[in-house]
């Protein structure tokens, strides 16, 4: 025993471990939630299927439907949900229709496209209140880091695991490294979440993270809503960590108390005591540490096909030829050539087709009203399409109530339905070869929005001015723009 | 799980890093519900390219890839492992293998062999000057072999021991299922469940 505090990420793990592993077995760790959706998830349920095996616990999983769904239906009123023949291609409808299945046959809770819970699963489990401090949360899908904006441990993975977890509640892991991410000082005004994390991953790069959980602390991060805290956690994986965490505090509380899955009553004032002795102790120990001065930080966009590959939306496209580390400088170059960019041109003046306001990152309802904001009383620029894909039925709904939609239709954006939409290349939702975005999500990988698609990462706030000026632009160029 | 001891086979040199899964499967390709059919998307953007080294004769048929660093970036798709094999490779060597691609790997019995840069590099000279060289892969010794160089890999003792054994991870862990049963009563009862509440 040493006398050392425990991180936060220590304390969750510890508090799940059923089974500790004796040095060559990994420990068994239990599962509090369980996301599910269409893509990850038919080939665990046929496995369970040929091997004779439940669902462990169907009470402790819930699926839904936002990978590979348009977001262009229209839902017939007398139905609660939307027609399966919305989903023109006919292999996606299947892979659709199995998770109906699959969810019927296992007892599994699904929100299917259209219902008033549908969303991405990143969206629905905080908004339900399903989301907690110091629980274990997993989904087949590697923005599941999320989650650890709640003070929770949640990590993505892959479809073996996804079988593992049905039939077992558990998975056979080794403890994770830790990095506490130290964001010191304020954000100044119009610099966001978005840029928090963009940051980050440019500094310490893709692999960085590798092997650890991220547990980002300070300052700024303290003063974030819980949403732009999710924004933070959920590129965790960008940064190459499994997972990322935020200390649970008032806010959290206050996000969390009523929600439908939240905890009542006494059980309410249990979970609250238990969540805040959740914090790193004083005297723990992380096994590595960055800082990073939120003083310091303007908007930040990409310029490259990986989310290390960023910068201030000040700066040029660099040079690869003034990069010293040989990897680096292919890996620059051959991303520029990608992009059709040249460099010393400033980000400023990169034109781009279309503008993404969405995804798991940025489709929660304050993402919708920072953009709103900044659109209101302008258009869409000429020859650039805006869509904007709400990240569930519920914000969808939220932000009708509020009258965002007309803001952004009077702009001439397009309004959509709930869904992972042009945020990965799957749904009708892509990018033609050659087109570029501003995209609100979390990768720009070759492809990634569709064959040849370039894209630039940007916050909502920098994605609603680069729509009016049609050029990757922040809201203070709006300003600027007013004054000739 | 078949069990893997060893494995010789074609060598393919992919001079690239940061192989992220988007570019080993483009999202498109992610529509089947089965686990296999995948070999169709493997590098699906970068075999149009006639240059591409899975595009040569002598690679064609390979089934050992040596890759840059951070090979299996990005998302959590064990789609990217079943393209892998589907296509015939049985193992991948890279100095860095993103967390999740690593551990979809050692569900499905494709070797993840982390090596040193160096000998990463030693090995894309070898295959490069003399295309169709065969690798050898041998997970008892943790070797690489090409010709007269050999290298030592690193792979975790869990993961080898259940690939040589070919054992199911489910079924290993069923047999703790009393210390799952226990686990489940000490749990707080603030814990929530996923059954629908009356407000939701």
């Amino acid at each position: 025993m040493t006398s050392t505090g425990r991180t936060l990420a220590e304390k969750v793990w510890d508090a799940h471990v059923v089974r500790r592993g004796d040095g060559a077995e990994p420990d068994v760790l239990y599962i509090d939630l369980h996301l599910v959706h269409e893509v990850t998830s038919p080939q665990a349920f046929d496995g369970l299927r040929l091997a004779g095996r439940p669902v462990r616990r169907p009470d402790l999983t819930i699926a839904t439907e936002d990978h590979n769904v348009p977001t262009t239906w229209t839902l017939d009123p007398s139905r609660k949900t939307a027609d399966i023949e919305a989903i023109e291609d006919p292999v996606s409808r299947t892979q659709v229709s199995t998770l109906r299945t699959n969810c019927e046959e296992f007892g599994v809770r699904l929100h299917p496209m259209g219902d008033a819970e549908q969303g991405i699963v990143h969206v629905i489990g905080p908004q339900l209140g399903l989301t907690q401090p110091g629980m274990t949360v997993v989904c087949g899908d590697s923005h599941t880091s999320t989650h650890g904006a709640f003070g929770a441990m949640a990590f993505g993975i892959g479809t073996s695991e996804v079988e593992h977890v049905l039939a077992t509640q558990t998975l056979p892991l080794r403890p994770f490294k830790t990095m506490a991410v130290n964001v010191t000082g304020k954000l100044r005004p119009g610099v966001t979440a978005k840029d928090i994390i963009l940051a980050v991953i440019a500094k310490i790069g893709t692999g960085g993270g590798q092997g650890y959980v991220l547990e980002y602390r300070g300052e700024a991060i303290e003063s974030l809503s819980m949403e732009a805290r999710m924004t933070v956690c959920n590129m965790s994986i960008e940064a190459g960590a499994r997972a990322g965490m935020i200390a649970p505090d008032e806010t959290t509380f206050e996000y969390l108390k009523g929600r439908p899955h939240a905890p009542q009553g006494a059980d309410w004032d249990d979970a609250v005591a238990a969540w805040r002795a959740l914090g790193t102790d004083d005297d723990a120990e992380f096994d590595t540490e960055v800082e990073i001065n939120a003083d310091e930080l303007t908007p930040f966009v990409t310029w490259g096909t990986n989310p290390g590959q960023g910068l201030p939306l000040g700066a040029s496209v660099p040079d690869p030829e003034q990069i010293a580390d040989e990897t680096a400088r292919y890996s620059a170059e051959k991303a520029l050539a990608y992009m059709g960019l040249t460099p010393g041109t400033p980000l400023r003046e990169i034109a781009v087709d279309t503008v993404f306001l969405g995804s798991c990152t940025n489709g929660r309802i304050e993402d919708l009203r920072a953009a709103a904001e900044v659109l209101a009383g302008h258009k869409v620029a000429d020859g650039v399409r805006m869509l904007v894909v709400p990240g569930s039925m519920r914000v969808r709904q939220l932000a009708e109530d509020e009258g965002l939609d007309k803001v952004f239709l009077d702009a001439g954006a397009e309004w959509r339905q709930a869904g992972c939409s042009m945020c990965l290349g799957m749904n009708p939702d892509q990018l033609t070869p050659g087109e570029r975005s501003a995209s609100t999500s979390n990768r720009n990988f070759e492809g990634r929005q569709g064959k040849g698609g370039r894209t630039h990462l940007v916050s909502p706030l920098v994605a609603a001015a680069t729509a009016v000026r049609g050029t990757l632009s922040s809201p203070e160029d709006l300003l600027a723009g007013s004054d000739h | 799980m078949e069990p893997f001891t060893q494995h010789t086979g074609v060598g393919v040199p992919l001079r690239r890093s940061n192989v992220d899964t988007d570019q080993i499967i483009p999202a498109v390709y992610l529509k089947r519900v089965t686990r296999t059919g995948f070999e169709d998307g493997l590098f699906a953007a970068w075999r149009g390219d006639e240059t591409f080294v899975l595009n040569h004769d002598a690679f064609r048929t390979g089934s050992v890839l040596v890759a840059g660093p951070d090979f299996g970036t990005g998302s959590s798709r064990e789609h990217a492992v079943w393209a892998l094999m589907n296509y015939g490779f049985r193992a991948v060597i890279s100095s860095r293998f993103a967390d999740i691609f690593r551990g979809n790997s050692g569900k499905q019995g494709l070797l993840a062999a982390e090596c040193e840069q160096s000998d990463v590099e030693q090995l894309w000279k070898i295959l490069e000057n003399d295309p169709g060289t065969e690798v050898t892969v041998d997970l008892r010794e943790k070797t690489v072999t090409a010709k007269d160089f050999t290298a030592s890999f690193r792979i975790d003792d869990y993961t080898r021991w259940r690939l040589l054994e070919g054992l199911d991870d489910i079924a290993l862990t069923l047999r703790y299922a009393d210390d799952i049963d226990a686990f489940e009563r000490s749990r707080p009862s603030y814990k929530p469940t996923t059954t629908p509440v009356a407000s939701a």
